[in-house]
């Protein structure tokens, strides 16, 4: 196997590939734009002010017509999250009214929510969210920002693996969030509709749902739409992706392990073979 | 396995347990004292690779189901429960989950390898079978594995595969509501698939078994593809020689799987695949996993539905029928100038079968997919058989240490000439 044939094949393949990818990009969407997370790459890392805003975002926009029923109210304590106090999620929680039941007379009451509960639904079954939504579905938001991508196409999506891009679900979300605009000359928006430039086929039931100074940030952040639109994208990524922060600090343990490991068996097995030619 | 080991057990109690049952003799004699060919290169770790693979997919796999319930309503939240309340249950899903991937890697750079240097031939035609073999449960078992998370590429990838049976005629409609124990993809199909899955890597390991069975009574092929004429000049023992170069593999191998599990681990996924299945909505383009992509190219190329599937499942049984459709004596592509020509040729064009798998079946992909799926096996059918006969091949060294003198003294490059005799098997 020598190089030469190799570079053959790498030549025949690039040579292969380039032409119907670039043939199929023509008239495609508009193509989020790439931004700069805190958790992104191989140090990558929650912000927690950030997901604490973003929250905020969730909590007062969002969750009025997304269920998000894998998250509980516990996960807003535990590490790597918006890090709330106890206190503070216990508050959060008991804010919302949970139906529990049957008790012992066989009925089902109402009580204040605890870190147990997940999420309260907005809508009681999916036939009442529609209902209420045009008769679109709002998604469950509990892993929305892995559930969510766009094209990339070659070779863009090899050298993805290299640079460790996995924020394509949280950079749509953005960009779909400060998305909405005018339809271009010619383009028919339905009734009910929106125009979006970034959702698939442009048309999509939710409007806008974001507009500047609609959540108050306490710390000075600007409230703007686009400051919105990123701190709700990192939550979502943190709500699709809670152990995040532990994957990469335990990566980068096991990696340094590995690379010292090899290099040691590396010479081991270098010293067993110098006597023998091979 | 049998006849290399010089095992004397020393203790009495050693000596009495070996005479009964001689375990401890077999171990030794295949894997310490297991006579390898010097040559090989680091293309003959990825065996070593593909046993560890197994092994990390079992384990893994066996904790996984303690926390999964294969129920329809329930699946896709129980994955999400692996995946945020069970301690490390995402690096469990993660090492799963991309394990398969490796897994493939892996089993694709070893059947490249035995393609390359004509492992295949005499005497290993039954050893290559059994590796064929290994491959066929390796796709049942990753498909219905991917079925698993019930998520929409689950539902979708199992509708599309499991109806391709429903184009053998007469019996094909019953046959594809025996699999789905029902008249469409459903929570019975799931719970087979969950049995299945966890029996058929079992199957695999029985299988392997069989595969290393047989690469021990035939010996390994080797870079230069010629036979060990003695023992002693042209093999080291298996321990410590090929174990050390295969952990170090191993080792260098686990540091590319790490950078899936812990930094990309949803880059070979599909973004779908986190939307609980749903019947009632048909995800935009239904890609199958990225190692089934050749071959879904190649079913997709036939514009017949009874075609299409015959010809997916003939591009693997070819594979069976390789060790006599090259009819070439030599082994090595290194000393076959025109098949390593050809041999490079398939490997882009199975590469670029994969590509177009994930492209939408329309225009110039079509086109180029037919071109392809008629070379892929215009390759096996027509050129291997005729290559035998028109290929001038060069002069083999004389042994395994002739090759490897000649290599030193060269400096490292591909041996042109063997010092002694040429020999043409």
């Amino acid at each position: 196997m020598t190089i030469r044939s190799i570079l053959f094949g790498a030549a025949a393949a690039a040579l292969l590939f380039a032409a119907p990818a670039s043939a199929a990009e023509g008239g495609h969407d508009d193509r989020p734009a790439r931004l700069s997370w805190s958790f992104a790459g191989p140090f990558g890392m929650y912000d927690t002010a950030q997901l604490q805003r973003g929250f905020k975002v969730f909590k007062e926009v969002c969750s009025s017509c997304h269920s998000a029923n894998f998250f509980y109210f516990r996960n807003l304590v535990q590490p790597g999250g918006p890090r709330f106090s106890e206190a503070q999620a216990k508050q959060i929680a008991a804010e919302y009214q949970i139906t529990d039941g049957p008790n012992d007379s066989g009925d089902m009451f109402q009580r204040p929510g605890r870190l147990s509960d997940h999420w309260p639904a907005p809508f009681p079954n999916d036939q009442a969210a529609r209902a209420s939504n045009g008769g679109a579905l709002p998604p469950d938001m509990s892993v929305l920002a892995k559930a969510r991508s766009y094209h990339v196409g070659f070779p863009g999506f090899v050298t993805d693996a290299f640079i460790q891009y996995q924020e394509h679900g949280v950079d749509y979300i953005h960009a779909l969030l400060t998305g909405y605009a005018e339809p271009p000359e010619g383009v028919h928006v339905q009734s009910g509709l929106h125009y979006n430039k970034y959702f698939p086929g442009n048309q999509i039931a939710m409007p806008a749902p974001l507009s500047d100074g609609q959540v108050e940030y306490t710390d000075g952040t600007p409230q703007t739409v686009d400051q919105y639109a990123t701190d709700v994208s990192a939550f979502l990524m943190w709500m699709a992706e809670p152990h995040l922060d532990a994957r990469k600090r335990i990566g980068f343990q096991v990696v340094i392990f590995l690379i010292v490991l090899s290099g040691l068996l590396y010479f081991t097995k270098k010293k067993v073979w110098s006597k023998v030619p091979h | 396995m049998e006849g290399h080991s010089t095992y004397q057990p020393k203790s009495k109690v050693a000596q009495w347990f070996e005479s009964r049952l001689p375990i401890v003799g077999l171990v030794h004699s295949s894997a310490i004292a297991y006579p390898v060919p010097k040559n090989l290169n680091y293309f003959w770790t990825f065996g070593a690779i593909l046993s560890f693979m197994l092994v990390v997919q079992i384990v893994s796999g066996v904790v996984l189901a303690m926390h999964y319930v294969a129920y329809a309503p329930v699946s896709f939240a129980r994955v999400e429960h692996i995946m945020r309340d069970v301690d490390y249950g995402w690096l469990i899903r993660y090492i799963h989950a991309n394990g398969a991937s490796m897994f493939f890697i892996a089993v694709y750079i070893h059947i490249f390898r035995g393609l390359y240097y004509g492992s295949y031939k005499a005497p290993r035609e039954v050893l290559w079978i059994l590796g064929v073999i290994i491959y066929l449960l390796m796709m049942a078992t990753a498909f219905m594995g991917y079925v698993l998370p019930w998520g929409q590429m689950s539902f979708w990838g199992a509708t599309v595969i499991t109806n391709l049976f429903s184009a053998i005629p007469v019996v094909g409609e019953v046959i594809v509501q025996w699999l789905w124990g029902g008249y469409s993809v459903g929570d019975p199909t799931l719970n087979r698939f969950f049995a299945l899955h966890y029996l058929l890597p079992f199957m695999i390991a029985g299988v392997v078994g069989l595969h290393i069975w047989a690469l021990h009574h035939v010996g390994q092929n080797n870079p230069d593809g010629i036979d060990v004429k003695s023992v002693s000049k042209d093999t080291v023992p298996f321990t410590p020689y090929a174990t050390l170069k295969d952990v170090f593999a191993t080792c260098v191998f686990l540091l590319f799987f790490c950078w899936f599990i812990f930094y990309i681990p949803n880059y070979l996924g599909h973004s779908d695949n986190y939307i609980p299945a749903n019947p009632m909505s048909t995800p935009a383009h239904i890609v199958p996993e990225w190692y089934f992509l050749p071959f879904y190219a190649i079913l997709r190329s036939i514009p017949d539905k009874l075609g299409g599937v015959l010809a997916m499942f003939a591009a693997i049984a070819v594979l069976a029928f390789l060790p006599w459709l090259d009819t070439s004596k030599v082994r090595s592509a290194r000393y076959r100038p025109m098949y390593r020509i050809f041999f490079w040729i398939f490997a882009v064009v199975a590469v670029g079968l994969g590509y177009l798998g994930s492209q939408p079946s329309e225009g110039i992909y079509v086109i180029v997919s037919r071109i392809f799926t008629v070379y892929y096996f215009v390759h096996f059918l027509i050129i291997l058989p005729l290559l035998g006969f028109v290929e001038k091949p060069k002069p083999l060294p004389a042994s395994i240490a002739d090759a490897v003198l000649a290599r030193h003294a060269k400096g490292g490059a591909t041996v042109v000439a063997g010092a002694a005799a040429p020999e043409t098997k």
